[in-house]
């Protein structure tokens, strides 16, 4: 558990983050959000001191963090940036063995360490290990980068805008990656971004912030059902909130007794992505099956009803 | 097939202008004869310098060298070629030489005329030319260097070319001139060592002080606008006291203030190139990586040896290398103030009119700096961290 | 930024003096020359020294920068590009030829006086002003050359009115390295009986006279830091001019 207490960060009179607290819980993702300059990097970096607080303090279980040693702290806590920041001159198996190798790991260790990390981001460590930054593809190295920051199992790990570079295709790829990693291995992410979609697919709590004020934290269908502020609703997606709101939940939430006609529809899809079916194939009901076996059906009124907003 | 046949026929430019300087060249006196070592001698072409005997095999390797070098689309015959018309210019000055020297006088002496320099000139660039297009790699470059200094150490050592006046001079100062290359490379390498343990925790430093950086930077380059002469010679009130323990050459008159006020000198110019690259080296870290370093827990001496080092190294040996380079020749003016090396002949041949003293001073610093400057680059691009570029 | 401006104005009036009333600075001198020996250099008046000094510096100087910046368009023009490689192996050789060697390989082919030292000054400064201009003409902008070529600009009228003006400042670089060695270079000019300041130095080295090789030293060292703190202001005036 990380517990932030009242944390904030000045610089020459000009306050970047203001009195944030905020409570995260293990084993989730929780996503920063909020528009340029608003301190989402400034938090996330007092969290493992690269930028000290002014005053307020962070607790990771239980355990202040200025009474650590910066250096220790942050070999515990992994973190991955924007743009990746990957060491030039060492390969893949280098750059992802730098932590252990700082925590002197056994060579054995780190070699078995990072082939299984390589295989978690299907990168095939016969083929990857050697190969230098310069020779991957932007998204592998931003693969890397993240395998790096998990690389001594740490008990936090702390993401700025890790998929700000990549092309929309692949971002959603690494989205569902990054899901799939942290929930096989329990671990707890801090993420930051500018963009509110990649956190309510994310975050199993966004924390919104403007102008270093954390303005909400909650869960996505809180941010978007009952934004705190008009800033969070226009966040939130303004008039697009109701899609927003569907894309949270799958179609096996409403599904009904009965059948229908036409290709049936996996009952892990999405809301949004049923109703978007309804429309472009114009039926008012969708058959449903799970895992290959019929399941019943989902219609369109159950939707509508899904997405209405708070009257 | 035709088509491909007119493109490997297809003429260099750069060859074809070498070429038709190289054959200009040729009609320069290829060598002179003087009564003596102070005289101007009679310039004489090649194909009048003995019987075609000599002439001919000689003659006909330069201009066929000459000729290979034409070929764009054969750098390996360029290289051949320069190679060949290099073998046939020594040819005819070691074959020629005695022929000349009989029967001219006792104090007679034999030297290369402008027509040899031109051609060597032309010759060299033919050869670096083909090389730059070949773009061989590092180890063969070393390779490359390594037998051009063998052959020149067997066409030296096997006196082919002892009857020549520079050889002479040579042989009059054998000691002198070990003494002199001895101590042309301390103050070289010596300088360079110091501006290097100095340099680089100054260079350390001011990265890491960027209010150091605003006054160590300015003031070094200062250092460096400072004419060589004048810097040489401050220094000598600076460190009068050091003068006379060297006895080393006196030709111009000017007493030994020796060895300290040089090295000194040579220091001093040096550090720039030293600290400035090392700061540069430094800063050569993309701030992502540094920023990642920093946020994995690497402590700032880890950042420094692990990430910042080896990333700067290409740039840090980048310096050193300008900072030898310049030493090396700078080292030349220590001569004018008893410091001894190479300078020591380049102003006593001056001071007395004895071209080929000069030409024994001045020939091995610039063999020298060269030799220096193409190895420390093999050992730039030897450093290159990433060394396989993304494909 | 004022206080460079009072020490640069200090150092002008220091150096001027030096050359114009160098009797002023005997007492300073005085504790520097050997017992009952001259103090100040009257062999020839420091002023004549230091115009001929400086004129042989300028005709270098500027003879290097024409013909260099002639040969850098040449070679980056598409017709000239076969001699670029060998243009850059001939920059990167020559800058290791040490300057002393160079002039004094000059004095065997063209024998003693300001002649040798002309001719080693102008090659030798060819070569730092060719490398910077080489530079300039061929990392210009790409967007910049491809808006020139697109709003209709001819060859010529391209080069005149965007190619040099933005290669300007990387060319004075250059001029900026080749005159600082040119000044330093035709100081040992005098070693081939040139007539520049470093006649005085020279003298004060052969006969044991300290006051005199300071004397020398200073001054010379005093035009090459101003003249290049000038060249360096210049540039700075241009790259903002640019970038404003
Ligand atoms: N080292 C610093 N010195 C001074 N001001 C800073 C510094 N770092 C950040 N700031 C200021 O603090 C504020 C918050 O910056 P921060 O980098 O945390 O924003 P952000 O939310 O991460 O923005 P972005 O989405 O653009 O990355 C900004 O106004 C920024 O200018
Ligand atoms: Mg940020």
């Amino acid at each position: 558990m990380i517990e932030i207490d009242k944390i904030s960060k000045t610089y020459d009179g000009v306050t970047a983050v203001d009195e944030v607290s905020m409570v995260v819980d293990t084993a989730t993702i929780t996503v920063i959000v909020g528009t340029s300059g608003s301190g989402k990097t400034t938090l996330l970096r007092m969290i493992n001191r690269l930028v000290e607080p002014s005053s307020g303090e962070v607790r990771i279980n239980g355990e202040a963090t200025h009474t650590v040693a910066k250096t220790s702290l942050r070999r515990r806590i992994g973190y991955a940036i924007q743009g990746h920041g990957l060491f030039p001159h060492y390969t893949v198996a280098r750059n992802i063995g730098t932590v252990p190798t700082l925590l002197d790991w056994s060579q054995e260790k780190i070699d078995t360490r990072v082939d299984e990390l390589l295989d978690l981001f299907s990168m095939q460590p016969d083929k990857f290990r050697d190969r230098y930054p310069a020779e991957l593809s932007g998204g592998q190295q931003q693969r890397v980068g993240v395998a790096r920051a998990l690389a001594s199992r740490p008990d936090l790990l702390l993401m700025d805008e890790p998929f700000g570079a990549l092309d929309p295709i692949i971002r959603a790829h690494a989205q569902k990656d990054l899901r799939h990693i942290q929930r096989t291995l329990g671990s707890t992410i801090m993420l930051v971004t500018h963009d509110m979609e990649e956190a309510i697919q994310l975050g199993d709590r966004v924390a919104v912030m403007d102008a270093g004020r954390l303005v909400q934290y909650g869960t996505p269908a809180e941010i978007i059902q009952q934004p705190a502020t008009e800033f969070v609703a226009k966040m939130a997606g303004g008039v697009e909130r109701p899609l927003r709101l569907l894309s949270l939940y799958p179609v096996s939430d409403i599904i009904e007794e009965g059948t229908a006609e036409g290709e049936p529809l996996d009952a892990n899809t999405c809301l949004r992505d049923a109703l978007s079916i309804c429309l472009w194939s114009g039926r008012d009901v969708l058959p449903v099956v799970n895992e290959g076996v019929p399941a019943g059906r989902v219609t369109l009124a159950a939707i509508r009803a899904r997405a209405e907003g708070p009257t | 097939m035709k088509s491909v046949r007119a493109a490997e026929l297809r003429l260099s430019l750069p060859g074809l202008l070498l070429a038709a300087l190289g054959f200009l060249a040729l009609l320069a006196p290829f060598m002179t004869l003087a009564a003596n070592r102070i005289v101007a001698g009679e310039g004489l072409t090649a194909w009048h310098l003995a019987g075609p005997d000599v002439t001919l095999p000689g003659l006909i390797a330069i201009v066929s060298g000459l000729i290979l070098g034409l070929f764009a689309a054969w750098p390996k015959a360029r290289l051949i070629g320069a190679t060949l018309g290099l073998a046939g210019i020594v040819w005819l000055l070691s074959q020629s030489a005695s022929p000349l020297l009989e029967g001219a006088g006792e104090y007679a002496r034999v030297s290369p005329g402008l027509g040899f320099w031109c051609l060597l000139a032309v010759l060299m660039l033919v050869m670096a030319d083909a090389i730059t297009s070949l773009s061989p790699g590092p180890r063969t470059r070393i390779a490359l260097l390594a037998s051009m200094l063998g052959l020149l150490a067997i066409v030296l050592g096997t006196g082919l070319l002892s009857d020549l006046s520079i050889m002479q001079e040579y042989a009059s100062r054998k000691d002198a001139f070990h003494a002199a290359a001895l101590r042309h490379l301390t103050l070289a390498f010596g300088s360079l060592a110091s501006a290097t343990a100095i340099g680089i925790p100054l260079g350390i430093l001011c990265y890491h002080g960027p209010r150091l950086r605003k006054i160590a930077l300015p003031v070094l380059s200062f250092l460096q606008t400072i004419p060589s002469l004048a810097m040489f010679g401050i220094m000598i009130p600076l460190l009068g006291w050091v003068a006379n323990s060297y006895p080393a050459a006196k030709a111009m008159g000017i007493a030994g203030v020796g060895f300290a006020p040089a090295f000194l000198a040579l220091l001093l110019y040096s550090l720039l190139p030293v600290v400035a690259n090392m700061v540069a080296g430094l800063q050569s870290t993309p701030e992502k990586a540094r920023d990642a370093a920093r946020g994995m827990g690497m402590t700032t001496w880890q950042l420094l040896m692990r990430v910042e080092l080896p990333l700067g190294l290409p740039v840090i040996l980048a310096g050193l290398r300008i900072a030898l380079v310049q030493n090396i020749g700078l080292a030349v003016i220590a001569g004018l103030i008893g410091g001894g090396g190479f300078g020591t002949f380049v102003f006593q041949g001056l001071n007395q009119t004895a071209t080929d003293l000069i030409l024994l001073g001045a020939l091995p610093t610039v063999a020298l700096a060269l030799t220096a400057a193409i190895l420390m680059d093999v050992l730039v691009e030897l450093t290159n961290p990433t060394p396989r570029k993304a494909s | 930024m004022k206080l460079a401006m009072i020490f640069r104005t200090a150092l002008v009036a220091l150096l001027l003096a030096l050359v114009i009333k160098p009797i002023w600075f005997t007492w300073a001198f005085a504790p520097l020359a050997p017992e009952k020996g001259p103090i100040i250099y009257e062999r020839a008046s420091l002023l004549s020294l230091s115009l001929s000094h400086l004129g042989l510096v300028s005709l270098a100087s500027v003879a290097a920068t024409l013909v260099a910046v002639t040969l850098a368009i040449l070679v980056t023009r598409p017709a000239g590009a076969a001699f670029l490689p060998l243009s850059r192996t001939i920059t990167n050789m020559g800058q290791t030829f040490p300057p002393v060697a160079v002039l004094a390989l000059a004095v065997p082919a063209l024998g003693f006086g300001t002649g040798p030292t002309l001719v080693a000054l102008f090659l030798y400064g060819l070569l730092p002003i060719f490398e910077n201009a080489i530079t300039g003409f061929s990392t210009l902008p790409p967007a910049t050359m491809e808006a020139a070529r697109g709003l209709g600009l001819s060859r010529w009228q391209r080069l005149i009115r965007v190619e040099i003006p933005l290669a300007l400042p990387v060319i004075l670089t250059g001029i900026r390295l080749s005159v600082v060695i040119a000044l330093g270079t035709a100081t040992i000019g005098s070693t081939v009986a040139a007539r520049t300041l470093g006649e005085v130095i020279i003298a004060g080295l052969l006969t044991h006279n300290t006051a005199y090789v300071l004397q020398g030293g200073l001054i010379v060292g005093l035009f090459a830091v101003l003249i290049y703190d000038a060249l360096v202001q210049l540039e700075a005036m241009l790259v903002n001019k640019y970038s404003a």
